[in-house]
This record gives C-alpha cells, structure tokens and sequence, in this order.
C-alpha cells in the first residue's frame, strides 16, 4: 500500500524524513514524498488567522496520486474546523486523507523554551493518530493508546507513540480486509 | 461503545454542521446530518436520536428552539444542546427555559465540547440504566410478574389483591407451567406478610417419611438418622406463607396430619413433645381434579374443604391464547438479556406458528421455547426456522415398539423413558402421561437409571 506524504507550504524536510519513516514501522505502507502544495487561499480565514483543516484536505485529495492508497498531510500552519477553535489534525473516518498540523506541538507556541525530542514525540504520535482514523478506528478510552483523544498538548504528551492491544487487533483486522479487497472507495472530503 | 449512541446535527451551514459531525465520529458516535429544522424534525419522526445539536438560527424555516419544540412533541425526553454563534444571557435563558438541557457557543474549545458531550452521554447512559432497572424491579416485586391482558386473569389479580392479607386458606388449580406458584408468590407480596418468609415445599417430590420431616421438623433421636433437632418447613414459614404444591399427590396419612394441623393451627415436631403454634398461611396448589379424585376416596374430603377457602382456578394457556405475543415479547425482553443475545422482536410468521400450538405445558413450555429459539437464533429477529423444534417434536413418532418375549420391568423402564423425552423431561408432564404421581415417576427413573 502507497502513502503519499503531502506537505502544505514549507515543511522541514527532517520532520517529513522521520514521519515517513515512524509510519512505516507501524503500518503495512510505502512511503512517497510528494512535491510541495501550495496553500489553498479559500482554506484561510482572515478573522481567524487560521486556516480550515477541511478545505485543505478537500483541496489535497484534488492532488492526490490515483496509485496512493493512503494520503498523510503536514502543515506548519494552524488549523480549525468551524465548530472549534482549533484542531491538532483531522482525517476522514475509513477514508483517504489525514492532515496533521505541526503549529501547536512545538514547545515555543506555549512560551516554553524549544525542546526538539518532546516535539519529535508529538508529531509522529499525531500523525499515527490520524493514520489511524483512515483505517477505521475511533478514539480509544485508553489514555495511553495513540487513539485516545487530545483535545490538549497534555493529553498528546500523556499517550504512548502505538496502539493499545484492542486497537493493534482491529486495524490488523482492517488490514484483513483490505487484503482481500484492496479496491476502496476515493473520499470526497 | 460509544456507536450505540445516535447523534442528530442540525445547522443550516454546512461547514458547521459536517465539522461538528466529523469530530464526534471520530469518537465513534453514530452521526447523522439536517440541513434544517425541518428536515431534523422529519428524521427525527423516522428514528427518534439520543441527542440534538441544533443551531439556534437558522435561514429559511424553523429555528433551533421551534425545531426542538416539533421534535419533543414526539420524543419528549429527546436531549436538546441548542448551539448559537451568538452568545447573549438572553437566548441562553430562553433556550434552557424551553427546555434545552445544554447550551453551547460556537466556535468552541475542543476540551470544553469534549467534557460537553461527555457529560451528556453520562446522563443519558444514567437514565437508560434507570429505566432498564426500573423496569426490572417492577417486574421483579410487583404482582405483575403475571403477565395477562385476559378478563380471566385480571379476575384473579383482583381476587389475589383482596384476599392477599386475610389468613385463609387458598387452593389454586390449574394445569402444569400455568404458574400456580407466581399466583401464591403474587398473594405473599400483596399482602401483610410480604416482609415474613415464603416458603415453598413440592410435595409430590418427596417419599411420605421424608415430606412428614420436611414439613413438621424432628427432635433429635426421633428416628435413626436423626442426630439433631431439625426445624421443619411450618416453622420456618412461621407468620408468612407455606406454599403446598402438588397437594393431590400427598398419602393418605399425610392429609391426616395436615387437616389436624389446619384445624388445631398447632403441630408437634416428630419425636417431639412441645406444641408449636402454626401461625403461616397456607397456599395450596394442584394440577389434579381434587373433585375427582374425592369420589374415588383418593383425597379427604374433609382436607378439601379445609383448603378450599378461597379457590383460585388458572386457566390454561390455551384458553388464554391472547397473551402468547404479550408473554412472547416479555420473554424476548427478559431472555435476550439473560442469555446476552442481540434478539429484539419475533416475526409475524414466528408468533403465527406460537399462536397455533396447543402449549400443553402452558407458560412454562412457551417460555422454554423462546429460550431455546433466542440460544440458537442469528439475527435480531425470531423466525419461522428458529422454532422448528415444535414442528419437529409435533412428528415424532413416540409409539413403543415391543417385540414379544419383552419382560414386564423393561417395557416399564421404556414408557418412562419415552414420556420424559415426549415431555422434554418434564415430570409433572411425564407423571399425568404415564397416570402415576411424581413421587412414583422419581422412584422408577431411580430404579432403572435412566438419565435426564
């Protein structure tokens, strides 16, 4: 299975380098680095000062390789939906598309000095997570589990970088299932 | 197991209300969409939601407070968040005043919508398990374990109300699995000695020595064997309720004693000397004609009257055939949870083939049939095929076939075990087919070990 990592303006290569890498440890994939998009400039709210996370996805899936089965966005930028006030990623449920954005996981953003380890941590559990999602599975009551939810920096901190034992059987079932019929529907975000 | 709560979304942009519904899937609710308050108020007439997201206002139509109030005319317990971009005490008050249980502003903090629904789906889960236990407590202690909707039963529950606190003595008749018992359990709660034991005794199941000690108790030394002092079942049973069961089937000396006991309301342990006050009700029951069975001398008329105070008689399930889909759906509410199954209804073409059988075992067999039905059933509904065992048991062949030179205990041991099969095992069934009483039938399945 192809993953396409799709990064949104500038991306540190490093950060890219390593989520590739991270993914295809735990997830049955091959990675491919994309050319940079540029950002769409319908996703960007001016009131705001962000930037809408479903509009960007919407607007990767158009660049999305037909031979990828799997599409991982990454951002520098600040994302939300407009029912919140700011997400860390998003991804369609069973879907294509995931998008994680690397704004809020630097230490920096909450006026604490840089700390590239706890940074690196963050992100790649971030975009598991996300991964996650487009595999099927919810969010996981266990704290620890990468698919629990964080609806703050502390929540990611608090969570394991892999699956607990219950979600590790249901994306090995997933994968089952999806060796046996690879064909999936492409997602309209 | 958050899937098995259904959430409705209703804004009118569709920007809000795909990204409110996008994050509560990815939390494993089941999500559904309205572009409107009156499509939310049509969907919600289809399949009622456990919550509504509505947003406050919306263009053109129904606002959110008019759509709640459209959706509460059917689904009054329906839990509203009302969900506003506008954020003024006014609206607020308005909103909970109409009868929102939640008041949310847009956009929010994912850790305040987080504890949000959290908290919502805790009192949801709260008062579902409040009415499932509610339900089940009231089935449990109310006299209406019985369930009936017949003029005949609803006859005998009123009866059961007026007599239950008197001390009479109560002879309920009625066929096996007609639940005599429930009505003796039903006349025990109703009454004053509801919080005083109940204390049932079959008395078919007994030898005659053995039922005399069970139900009189035994000084020590009394007979062989009897190495201490032993209360028996009237003791025990003391200012409640003794329930006699299969009171037909006792020896002649038995209905001796016990008339003795019910005249005199004293009795003497076995062996003993002090006089012991009998201060339980007596409920008796019997599936016999005890009329019948006076003519021929096989029970003490004078016994009979005794019992015969208050009679109740329970009609049998045939002639109450009205209640098979209400006993049904009691059954399939009760058992699916017992036996963990996921079976919610029985199809029409099922409760046809239960409504045409004869049931000469009355409740007792229908509800064993539900049990065996919902044990091997696939799906949520009963069907048709998962009762095969009925058609099944209505061919089998059950005449005994006896080559000649077969010895008399052998052909015996045979239509023993050929009634208990034809019975499911079932003794007082196999006792009435073979036209012996219980405590005879236990005695020959002993005698030739033949398995149940």
């Amino acid at each position: 299975m192809l993953l396409s990592v799709l990064p949104v303006a500038a991306v540190d290569p490093a950060v890219l380098a390593a989520i590739e890498k991270f993914l295809g440890s735990r997830l049955p994939v091959t990675t491919r680095r994309e050319a940079a998009m540029s950002v769409p400039p319908e996703a960007h709210d001016p009131k705001r000062d962000q930037y809408d996370g479903t509009l960007m996805l919407r607007a990767a899936l158009a660049q999305c390789p037909p031979e990828a089965s799997r599409l991982l966005v990454v951002t520098d930028l600040d994302l939300f939906i407009p029912m919140l006030t700011f997400i860390f990623g998003q991804a369609q449920i069973d879907g294509t598309a995931a998008i994680v954005s690397l704004a809020r996981l630097r230490p920096e953003f909450y006026g604490l000095p840089p700390g590239p380890d706890l940074f690196t941590a963050r992100y790649l559990k971030e975009a598991l997570h996300e991964m996650g999602h487009t595999y099927g599975l919810t969010h996981c009551p266990d704290p620890g589990c990468t698919m629990s939810l964080s609806v703050n920096i502390a929540g990611i901190d608090r969570k394991h970088p892999d699956l607990c034992g219950n979600c590790t059987v249901r994306l090995s079932d997933k994968l089952d299932t999806l060796r046996r019929d690879p064909a999936q529907p492409r997602r309209e975000s | 197991m958050n899937s098995q709560w259904k959430i409705l979304v209703v804004d009118d942009e569709i920007a809000m209300r795909e990204s409110l519904a996008a994050w509560l899937r990815e939390d494993a609710y089941t999500v559904e969409t309205a572009a409107s308050g009156r499509e939310a108020v049509e969907m919600a007439d289809k399949t009622p939601y456990d919550v509504y997201f509505i947003d406050l206002k919306m263009a053109p139509g129904i606002n959110g407070i008019e759509t709640m109030l459209e959706i509460r005319k059917h689904q009054t317990d329906a839990t509203v968040v009302i969900v506003t971009a506008y954020a003024t005490v006014d609206t607020a008050i308005s909103a909970i005043k109409e009868g929102a249980q939640e008041y949310m502003v847009k956009p929010c903090n994912p850790e305040e919508i987080s504890l949000f629904v959290q908290r919502i789906i805790k009192v949801k889960s709260l008062q579902r398990e409040n009415v499932y236990l509610r339900q089940k407590l009231a089935k449990q202690c109310s006299f209406w374990d019985i369930i009936s909707k017949s003029p005949e039963m609803h006859a005998i529950f009123d009866l059961v109300g007026e007599v239950a606190s008197q001390r009479s003595t109560v002879l309920i008749q009625g066929a096996s699995g007609t639940g005599k018992e429930l009505v003796a359990r039903a006349i025990h709660r109703a009454g004053n000695r509801a919080h005083l034991p109940f204390v049932g005794v079959s008395c078919a199941s007994l030898a005659e020595t053995l039922l005399e000690s069970e139900l009189f108790g035994y000084e020590k030394g009394a007979f062989t064997g009897a190495l201490g002092r032993k209360r028996g079942k009237f003791e025990m049973a003391a200012g409640g309720t003794i329930f006699l069961d299969e009171i037909g089937d006792i020896s002649p000396k038995l209905q001796m004693d016990l008339l003795r006991v019910l005249q005199e309301r004293k009795f003497f342990r076995i062996g003993g000397t002090e006089e012991i006050p009998m201060t339980a009700r007596v409920i008796a029951a019997t599936n016999r004609d005890l009329q019948a069975a006076m003519e021929t001398g096989e029970f003490r008329d004078d016994l009979f009257y005794r019992l015969n105070v208050i009679n109740i008689k329970i009609p049998s399930l045939q002639e109450r055939r009205q209640d098979i889909p209400l006993l049904v759906d009691n059954f399939i509410d009760r058992l699916a949870i017992e036996t963990n199954k996921p079976v919610r209804e029985i199809s029409k073409g099922a409760l046809k083939l239960l409504m045409d059988h004869d049931w000469p075992g009355n409740v007792r067999e229908l509800e064993n049939a539900v049990e065996r039905a919902i044990v091997t059933a696939r799906g949520e509904v009963l069907e048709e095929g998962d009762f095969d065992f009925i058609a099944r048991a209505r061919r089998r062949d059950t005449r005994l076939d006896i080559p000649a030179g077969t010895s008399l205990s052998e052909l015996e041991k045979r239509a023993v075990e050929a009634a208990l099969e034809q019975s499911y095992g079932n003794i007082k069934e196999a006792a009435q087919v073979l036209g012996v009483d219980r405590s005879t039938l236990y005695a020959k399945i002993k005698k030739y070990g033949i398995p149940r």
